[in-house]
């Protein structure tokens, strides 16, 4: 096996800095729990300092109103969100416009992506009740009856979708998987209810589509479609792994602080073993799990190194981020058990990132047909 | 140091990785040891020794060492090319580990010229074994209570005790020691000093060791009233516990100036999947078994964390939280991997798992076998793994001392 190494741009560097402090200022806990319970689940202004930033088009092409960096440098954002739990259509939106870049036809991503770059929230509508991760399973139907889609069918687990602008869809059409792509006033039309979700950061939704119509031309283009539905996939594990590494890291650092603290026997907790060995293995599987998704960045353009990488990348942060945040619960004792302990947001925040685009053993199965044959 | 151009460094590796075609020993019939611990016959002894010897005098050990000293005087990108390709090829390990390692750089870092002068050429060359006297048998994890005594009589000390895990003890011209010249120290640490002893002076006597392999590797060491010149100290009398931790930094990888080449053969992650490919689980190839895959790939994706956060190591921006972490969690993350790594690899063989070397039906000769054995040395020998989780805790993550 070749050596594997890891390339790190100046721009990812800036990009790490200023969201670090961005998101530290922005989402203190405080402001987190609050939003917990606020319908919307996230700040508007927020949202459009990060629009005003650029951040919603780092990843896309100047040409269509993007930054024109890559993939690599939204990473360091993603782990950076991650790791002060700050909420916001933030993922689905990037995702959205990857699938316009990866699937969309020119006329599509001219209209779209400068709207979006521009702070238009997006989603994506592609879960659906088998619940397999893989995404070219698709079992929503779209009937053709002239100019328009007659659809039928559920989705589930669609983020932000009261403030979603634009909303990407899965569909089977005749056999084959596409996707289409909605605007506001059709979006407000959809049958659609809140899910309970475990993460109480998110907002879930799903729509039923029986009944529903819209015209032909919402179609991507078709022949792109199970290319773009790989690339969602795959660029959905990456920004997971992100906002999975930099949540394990405040899990870790939020136990310290416990073990630090808090006394019991006459010394602080940390002096145990059992308590400090653990809380090592936590933070090296972190370590470990970071390596790993800075690798997948900056090769995840690489033909099937980046896949590989992207998958490694989102079974370890997994791991790591369940680990960390279970563990978390544990060694705060008592306090851990309450809804007031911030180490329940961390596992909770844990358990949706990775169930979502495929846990640990999903993506290892996956690439043990690669790697092993 | 002028720059070194790209050109430059890949004519070097087309150079060395040609030259390591050329020179390469070929099996020498009997078994290699796979880390400097475990060279417990002369024949493998003699075999290292030798093949040391034409490395460094090929130029591709102690490049980046200082030329009037007998290293090759070159920046030390080209000393880590020629390891590359050493290790690539698979070659056999550099016998003088704790010299090259650990009493070279000491010396070079923070020894007199004289003591530069006298001993680096013969560490290079593997004229002159180096062993390390810091265990003793009360007294291991615990290294601060050494009492191993050293009393300073005229021109020489006079040292009583013993030390114990002596790696190539026996086969050492010169250790490095650990001894305590002040029992009333105010403090266990103060009363230590650092010594560059001979081994072939009256008084030494080393007694073999065997291993939980049956072979041998590493002796007890015992002094009865051995005489070595005072100028055998290593810094000033007392402050032997901080040359001692110095060195165990060059030990763990946490400080640099290593004279290069590898003392250790990692078990490959690609040949268990040859193993998994040959040995059968109810009459199919083990690699057939999903649960065997998923534990297949997550020893790959272990074996790439381990090169992926050496390389990360190097990137500023993503240490910086913790800027010592990477460094001090090497030891711990690749000894445990390979121990788990080769444990792994005896799960696959079913029955056949109880063969040994020396078994004909054994999978691979019995190498997993041995190698399982011999991966603790790794997790025991310079501060064992639980050690490890403390230096993490505290020094790392900042948690309280026990
Ligand atoms: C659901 C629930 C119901 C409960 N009901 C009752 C009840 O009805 N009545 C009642 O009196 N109490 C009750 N308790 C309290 C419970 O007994 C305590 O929470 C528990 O004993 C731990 O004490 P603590 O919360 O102070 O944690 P701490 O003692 O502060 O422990 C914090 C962490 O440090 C670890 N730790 C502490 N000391 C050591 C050590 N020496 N070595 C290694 N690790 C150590 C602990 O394992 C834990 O992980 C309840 C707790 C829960 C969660
Ligand atoms: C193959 C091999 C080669 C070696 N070569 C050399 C050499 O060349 N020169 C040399 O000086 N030494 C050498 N050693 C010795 C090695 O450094 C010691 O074995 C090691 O430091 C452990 O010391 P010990 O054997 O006394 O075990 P102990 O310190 O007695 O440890 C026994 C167990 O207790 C655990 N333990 C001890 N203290 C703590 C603590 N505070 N917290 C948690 N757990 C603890 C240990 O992890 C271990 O599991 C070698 C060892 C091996 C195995």
């Amino acid at each position: 096996m070749k050596r594997s190494t890891i390339g790190f741009s100046e721009e990812q560097a800036q990009l790490l800095d200023i969201a670090a402090s961005f998101c530290r200022e922005k989402s203190p806990v405080e402001k987190v729990r609050k939003l917990l319970e606020d319908e919307q689940g996230y700040d508007p202004a927020v949202w459009k300092e990060m629009a005003e930033l650029g951040w919603l088009g780092i990843a896309v092409p100047e040409e269509f109103g993007g930054i024109g960096l890559s993939l690599a440098e939204v990473v360091p954002v993603a782990e950076q969100m991650g790791r002060h739990l700050m909420a916001g259509p933030f993922v689905p939106t990037t995702l959205a416009a990857q699938a316009i870049l990866a699937g969309g036809t020119e006329a599509q991503k001219k209209a779209l992506l400068p709207e979006i770059c521009a702070g238009a929230p997006a989603s994506l509508a592609l879960m659906e009740e088998h619940g397999d991760w893989d995404l070219t399973h698709v079992e929503a139907e779209a009937r053709r009856e002239g100019d328009v889609l007659k659809l039928s069918g559920k989705k589930t687990f669609v983020l932000d979708l009261p403030s979603a602008d634009y909303l990407i869809l899965s569909l089977n059409l005749g056999g084959k998987p596409v996707l289409a792509v909605l605007g506001k006033e059709e979006i407000g039309k959809l049958n659609a209810r809140r899910e309970t979700v475990i993460d109480e950061t998110r907002r879930s939704y799903q729509i039923v589509l029986d009944g529903v119509s819209v015209p032909a031309s919402a179609l991507l283009d078709e022949g792109k479609a199970v290319q773009a539905l790989r690339h969602i996939e795959l660029v959905a594990s990456l920004l997971l792994s992100a906002e999975m590494c930099g949540g394990a890291a405040s899990a870790i650092d939020y136990t310290l602080e416990y073990l630090t603290t808090r006394k019991q026997f006459g010394k602080l907790i940390g002096s145990y073993q059992s308590l400090k060995h653990t809380v090592v293995d936590a933070h090296i599987a972190y370590e470990q799990a970071r390596s790993h998704l800075y690798s997948a960045a900056s090769n995840f353009n690489q033909q099937g190194e980046g896949e590989a990488a992207t998958r490694m990348a989102k079974s370890v942060a997994s791991e790591a981020f369940s680990f960390a945040s279970d563990r978390a619960i544990q060694f705060h004792g008592g306090f851990g058990f309450t809804y007031e302990c911030d180490a329940q947001l961390y596992r909770r925040r844990a358990l949706w990132c990775e169930y979502q685009h495929g846990d640990a053993v999903y993506h290892r199965r996956l690439l043990a047909d690669a790697l092993l044959g | 140091m002028s720059t070194i151009s790209q050109k430059e460094l890949d004519e070097f590796r087309a150079e060395a990785a040609a030259w390591v075609k050329e020179n390469a020993p070929a099996n020498p019939g009997f078994m290699l040891p796979l880390t400097f611990m475990e060279v417990g016959t002369d024949e493998q002894f003699n075999f290292l020794r030798e093949w040391q010897n034409k490395v460094y005098e090929a130029g591709y050990l102690g490049a980046a060492w200082p030329k009037e000293y007998g290293g090759h005087g070159l920046d030390q990108a080209f000393q880590d090319i020629a390891s590359q390709e050493l290790a690539r090829a698979q070659t056999p390990i550099m016998l003088n580990a704790i010299g090259l390692n650990w009493a070279g750089p000491l010396i070079l870092d923070i020894g007199t010229e004289e003591q530069k002068k006298r001993y680096i050429k013969g560490i290079l060359s593997a004229e002159d074994i180096w062993c390390q006297g810091f265990s003793e048998p009360d007294h291991g994890s615990d290294l601060g209570n050494a009492q191993t005594k050293a009393v300073r009589d005229g021109d020489e000390y006079v040292l009583n005790g013993s030390k114990i895990w002596t790696t190539q003890g026996n086969y050492a011209k010169y250790m490095i020691l650990l001894a305590r010249t002040n029992p009333d120290a105010p403090n266990k640490y103060a009363g230590l000093s650092f010594f560059l002893s001979p081994m072939t002076v009256p008084g030494i006597e080393t007694v073999p060791i065997r291993k939980l392999t049956g072979e041998y590797g590493f002796t007890q060491t015992f002094f009865t009233d051995a005489r070595i010149p005072a100028e055998s100290l290593m810094g000033k009398e007392g402050e032997g516990w901080l040359v001692a931790m110095r060195t165990l930094e060059y030990e763990r990888g946490a400080r640099r100036g290593q004279a290069g080449g590898h003392v250790m053969v990692a078990s490959d992650p690609e040949a268990i999947l040859d193993l998994a490919r040959k040995a059968t689980r109810g009459g199919k190839p083990a690699m057939e078994d999903p649960v065997v895959r998923d534990k297949l790939v997550q020893l790959m994706i272990e074996a790439r964390s381990l090169q992926l956060c050496s390389s990360r190591s190097r990137i500023q921006p993503l240490t910086q939280d913790r800027p010592a972490s990477l460094a001090l969690s090497s030891k711990l993350m690749s000894t445990e991997f390979y121990r788990r790594l080769n444990e792994f690899a005896l799960s696959l063989q079913g029955p056949k798992a109880a063969y040994y070397v020396g078994e004909e039906d054994a999978y691979d000769e019995g190498i997993w076998q041995r190698a399982y054995l011999n991966s603790f040395s790794a997790t025991i020998g310079g501060g064992t793994s639980q050690i490890q989780h403390n230096i993490i805790g505290e020094h790392v993550l900042g948690l309280p001392k026990g």
